[in-house]
């Protein structure tokens, strides 16, 4: 049925190990600032390659034409997307393509399932394969509504333990069709409904995962990707899927990790427990003098500083402050004063959240620090400037032992000279944890939504 | 059996090696790395193409598949590219 068909088997895999090693050093071009655009190039002809032998090979069975339609109405749609897509929105944008190839996987499984289902070890990768792509499919989907705030449930309510019992019950079932369902009849089609509680197991694996851990999750959704196309090479006896799809499993694995370090709790704690049963009650009850400050005599002091470092967190995003705060970044340089921004890991949404959307405002990358280059010369920065970020700036996780987040590596602005802390009110950040910066001698609370602040203060610097 | 074991060799020392390879990444390419990343798991297009095609309802899963995989892979490296044009140096 192939157009034409004249590629061997053996001259595919041949190719297949070309392409191989162009996926190989794509990836590792696109972990270095330099060559990334490269990389990535590389791997998307990877990628052609990969799929034309594939289609020019003998192993095609589906007519063509419907193959063809497929990829150009999946061409459309996500170039559409891509192109179309605001840069603020990348999360959810990461979160739902990576959605859809667990949606493919998942397809691929149950095909194979009617088809190809012989002995008991494809039965065995089959069940894992539809498992691990139906919930990355459906649990990025919920990732995609919490981080586009299109989904709001909370945590702790009815339908979300529903789901988790689900969830759970979908893991036993899982267990179930791999290990007895050959020694048992039912009175029902038991795939239909592995199928079916996979996609509801999904829903109840990230649903009562909150806003501040959807860093790890998000890149343990990419990891899960990746695995599941690894699974479906095993299936299929096709390599290039296996190198592809463990590459990007691996991948997003070192990135959940470097996620968890950063807030000093483990994968296991971020999935499956939460900081709300973690906490204990604070220790010590907050109750010192916030002290306010108005855009003007925080005008005076930044224009004196001669070192200003930034911290963005959420907040900036919220309030799609990033322009505004490259203006202020520039108006200051031009001022005489140094200025850099400090990026906390899971600042945001997703692993480099901040990075992006100031990337996007055309702050360059080489004025971004990391925790662990800012801390030492932190008595060195004359006001350190807090933009939407509260948990990563929190006291708490190096001075008392008792808190939540004690241990979590924050970027320890309060050894700053003056902080000024940007923000709406006084309510505690997602962990829930009440911060003691606020409250801290050399800390100024500027109130209100951080886009005004910000672009008060640089019309002050323009007069 | 045997090629299956052979093809679990594949599968380790592809993880190992992708573990090796991107280990030490800059904060400033984590989302980039993601998003190119899931790109490369659109590779699950290959996997569609192969698909069997007995029956209406195996026509749908390929057809399903392979756009679904497609929307991955195009949507993801453009995405990807877009995001990397935006990075400079001073």
């Amino acid at each position: 049925m192939s157009f034409l068909e004249n590629i061997s088997t053996e001259l595919q895999n041949l190719i297949y190990i070309f392409a191989s090693i162009l996926f190989i050093t794509g990836i590792k071009m696109l972990g270095k600032e330099d060559t990334a655009v490269k990389g990535n190039f590389l791997s998307a002809l990877a990628m052609f390659i990969a799929v034309i032998v594939t289609f020019l090979g003998p192993e095609i069975t589906v007519n063509p034409y419907i193959i063809l339609a497929g990829i150009v109405v999946g061409a459309l749609i996500g170039s559409l997307i891509a192109l179309k897509v605001k840069m603020t929105s990348i999360p959810e944008m990461v979160a739902l393509f990576n959605g859809f190839g667990g949606l493919a996987t998942f397809f691929i499984a149950w095909s194979e399932f009617n088809s190809n289902a012989d002995n008991t070890f494809q039965y065995v990768l089959i069940m894992i394969t539809t498992y691990i792509g139906g919930v990355t499919f459906s649990g990025s989907i919920v990732a995609y509504g919490k981080l586009s705030e299109k989904l709001r449930i909370q945590k702790g309510s009815f339908i979300t333990k529903l789901f988790t019992t689900v969830f759970y019950a979908s893991l036993i079932y899982l267990l179930y069709a791999i290990f007895l369902t050959k020694t048992l009849s039912l009175p029902f089609d038991f795939y239909i409904l592995l199928l079916a509680l996979t996609l509801i197991g999904g829903i109840g694996f990230v649903l009562p995962i909150g806003g501040g851990d959807m860093p790890v999750v998000i890149s343990l959704l990419n990891s899960f990707s990746g695995i599941a196309a690894a699974f479906a090479g095993l299936l299929l006896t096709n390599n290039v899927l296996i190198v592809a799809g463990s590459l990007v499993g691996a991948s997003g694995l070192i990135l959940t990790v470097i996620m968890a370090k950063a807030m000093n709790r483990s994968i296991g704690n971020i999935l499956f427990v939460g900081y709300a049963l973690s906490s204990t009650k604070s220790s010590s009850e907050e109750t010192g003098e916030v002290k306010p400050i108005n855009v003007s005599d925080a005008y005076l002091i930044l224009e004196n500083a001669s070192s200003v470092l930034i911290i963005p967190g959420y907040g900036m995003a919220v309030a799609q402050a990033q322009h505004v705060v490259r203006e202020l970044g520039e108006l200051l340089e031009a001022n005489g004063t140094e200025v850099k921004y400090g990026i906390h890991p899971v600042a945001g949404r997703m692993p480099g959240h901040m990075n992006v959307l100031l990337a996007e405002a055309n702050v360059p990358y080489d004025v971004l620090v990391e925790p662990d280059d800012v801390n030492p010369m932190m008595d060195t920065v004359d006001v350190a400037v807090v933009i939407g970020a509260n948990d990563v700036v929190n006291p708490s996780a190096t001075e008392e032992p008792g808190s939540p987040i004690y241990g979590m590596p924050i970027i320890e602005v309060h050894n700053a000279r003056t902080v000024f802390v940007l923000k709406r009110s006084m309510s505690s950040g997602f962990a829930g944890v009440q911060n003691p910066l606020f409250f801290k001698e050399n800390t100024r609370m500027l109130f209100g939504d951080a886009k005004d602040s910000i672009g008060g203060l640089v019309s002050e610097f323009k007069e | 059996m045997e090629e299956y074991i052979l093809l679990g060799f594949v599968l380790i020392l592809s993880i190992y090696l992708g573990l090796e390879l991107i280990s030490k990444v800059p904060s400033t390419l984590h989302t980039p790395l993601m998003s190119g990343a899931n790109a490369i798991s659109g590779v699950a297009l290959v996997g569609a193409l192969v698909l069997g095609s007995e029956g209406q309802l195996q026509n749908i899963l390929a057809f399903l598949a392979v756009t679904f995989a497609s929307i991955n892979v195009f949507g993801g490296y453009l995405v990807t590219n877009r995001m990397l044009k935006m990075f400079k140096k001073k």
